[in-house]
């Protein structure tokens, strides 16, 4: 697979370590009444789609940039990417 | 009909015209008391344990496409008990005493063969960790022989003992381990399930659940609704797609893993043998062919096929230690989608939804399992209480922090 870089271009999926579904930026609040249920659903459930997925790819051979791939799980397919960093913000978690 | 050598020779002299079909072809009931989700090797035995020894009856098991057409005919055929964490060594260890009667029991030959498997050891602290494994293993009644390089030398001459990076310096074997023929065991299960009164449904795709007030009632098909007194889903590497149509987020992500086989060769590799400075597994088939596979891609996949960088690092895994395997052409490779849970171990329990139960998350050890699988998700299913060796397969156990870790990873089901 070849992930479409924001910032290098095209790069060896191989230089990626995979982080798992993109919902992981938002970490709950731990100061909620139910933070401890909403931690267990961070933690250990995951939607799971056979389809477009959302998902974390950490750039640790190369830039060390976070991205957001969005790639359809039944065929490989790479539809999207996007600096986790951007995504984040634009989703208000980070000031 | 019973198999036995006098069939056999009864059937050459006279045409081989008696072989009936193994198992009947039905169209489904209206309902059943249980309807098992998936035809597969867990489902296929969950539904002979189901009748042969816990005595029900009105059994269903559904399978979209063909039985034995999943993983149980995609796997590397590997069978072992050795595992170090109590959740886990006393079920996987009660799994292979019924691969060694599995036979006999259902009067079908799924080619066992308890050739050993032999976990290489490459450094000192690698040499502890697997004693302890090993004690552990003996503490639960299986069997764990640490060898010495010079052992493992006269059983395997050609294995690389002096690679500098990667020295051999013994070697964890269990000796009842081997290889099973894996679509026998589909086969087989059916067979036999078939002979006990189960009806097996093949093309018969579940679309939805019908649950009412917060009970499992049936299932919606592509071959009409069927009523059900209780449901179980079997469907590892689908099983989020399925409960998904229940509502359900499960503790799994779906990976692909990678199988290779190479060109039939003349028998050299006795036994099963694994690499543990990386990941890679070998034995050879009784056609001739080495039979391989290591690591998973790491990424979400349904899609049944994998990337090149693991066939290289697959490879690599395999020359380390075994030179010669650079001389044999491949044959075929494929892919298989496991059901990666978050801790590396399965789930058999009750879901919130009465009369749905669910199993599944086998990571990719789950063919081994086949046997222990399907008999204590019967037992779970007809007495609604877990088998003694099942205690430990919850849901509940990540909110409670009874995670069986086998690998010591954490919540990163790719590591696993």
């Amino acid at each position: 697979m070849i992930i479409n870089h924001p910032l290098l271009g095209p790069r060896d999926s191989a230089e990626f370590t995979y982080m798992g579904d993109a919902r992981l930026i938002n970490r709950p609040d731990w100061q909620a009444d139910d933070a401890v249920a909403q931690f267990t659903d961070y933690g250990y459930l995951r939607d799971n789609p056979a389809g477009a997925h959302r998902e974390l790819w950490f750039h640790e051979g190369g830039d060390r940039s976070w991205l957001v791939v969005t790639r359809d799980t039944t065929t490989h397919e790479i539809t999207n990417v996007e600096l986790a960093r951007d995504v984040a913000r634009a989703e208000g978690r980070s000031k | 009909m019973r198999y036995s050598g006098f069939k056999v020779i009864k059937e050459a002299l006279t045409g081989h015209r008696g072989w009936g079909p193994a198992w009947r072809d039905v169209d489904p009931q209206p309902a059943y008391d249980y309807v098992i989700i998936g035809g597969g090797g867990h489902g296929l035995a969950t539904a002979y344990y189901l009748a042969s020894v816990y005595k029900q009856s009105r059994i269903a098991v559904l399978e979209k496409g063909w039985i034995g057409g999943g993983n149980v005919g995609r796997n590397t055929t590997i069978i072992r008990s050795n595992y170090l964490l109590d959740g886990n060594e006393p079920f996987y260890e009660f799994s292979l005493k019924l691969w060694e009667g599995l036979e006999q029991d259902l009067n079908y030959n799924a080619m066992v063969s308890q050739r050993g498997i032999l976990n290489l050891i490459h450094t000192d602290a690698q040499r502890d960790a697997f004693i302890r494994r090993g004690n552990a293993m003996i503490l639960n009644g299986a069997d764990a022989d640490l060898l010495t390089t010079a052992q493992i030398k006269k059983r395997y001459p050609f294995l690389n003992t002096e690679n500098a990076r990667f020295p051999i310096k013994g070697g964890l074997a269990q000796h009842r381990g081997g290889t099973v023929r894996h679509d026998a065991v589909a086969w087989g299960y059916a067979r036999a399930a078939d002979q006990r009164g189960v009806d097996i449904i093949q093309n018969c795709e579940v679309t939805g659940f019908t649950i009412e007030n917060g009970t499992c009632t049936g299932v919606e098909t592509t071959r009409g609704a069927i009523k059900a007194k209780k449901v179980a889903a079997c469907v590892a590497g689908s099983s989020s797609r399925l409960m998904e149509k229940a509502g359900m987020r499960l503790p799994i992500e779906s990976h692909v893993l990678q199988a290779f086989v190479s060109e039939g060769l003349k028998p050299l590799l006795p036994g099963v043998i694994t690499f543990g400075a990386g990941h890679f597994y070998c034995s050879q088939s009784d056609k001739g062919g080495l039979v391989f596979g290591g690591d998973i891609d790491g990424y979400n996949s349904y899609a049944q096929r994998g990337n090149l960088p693991v066939v290289e690092d697959v490879c690599e895994g395999g020359m380390a230690i075994f030179p010669m395997l650079g001389r044999a052409r491949l044959l075929r490779m494929w892919g298989g989608i496991m059901d990666m849970s978050m801790d590396g171990s399965p789930i058999i329990d009750k879901t919130h939804i009465d009369g749905l139960y669910f199993n599944g998350g086998w990571c990719y050890g789950g063919f081994k399992a086949t046997p222990a699988s399907g008999y204590v998700y019967a037992h779970l299913l007809a007495n609604d209480t877990p088998h003694e060796t099942a205690t430990a397969y919850r849901f509940d156990r990540f909110a409670k922090g009874l995670m069986i870790d086998e690998k010591g990873q954490g919540n990163q089901p790719n590591l696993h």
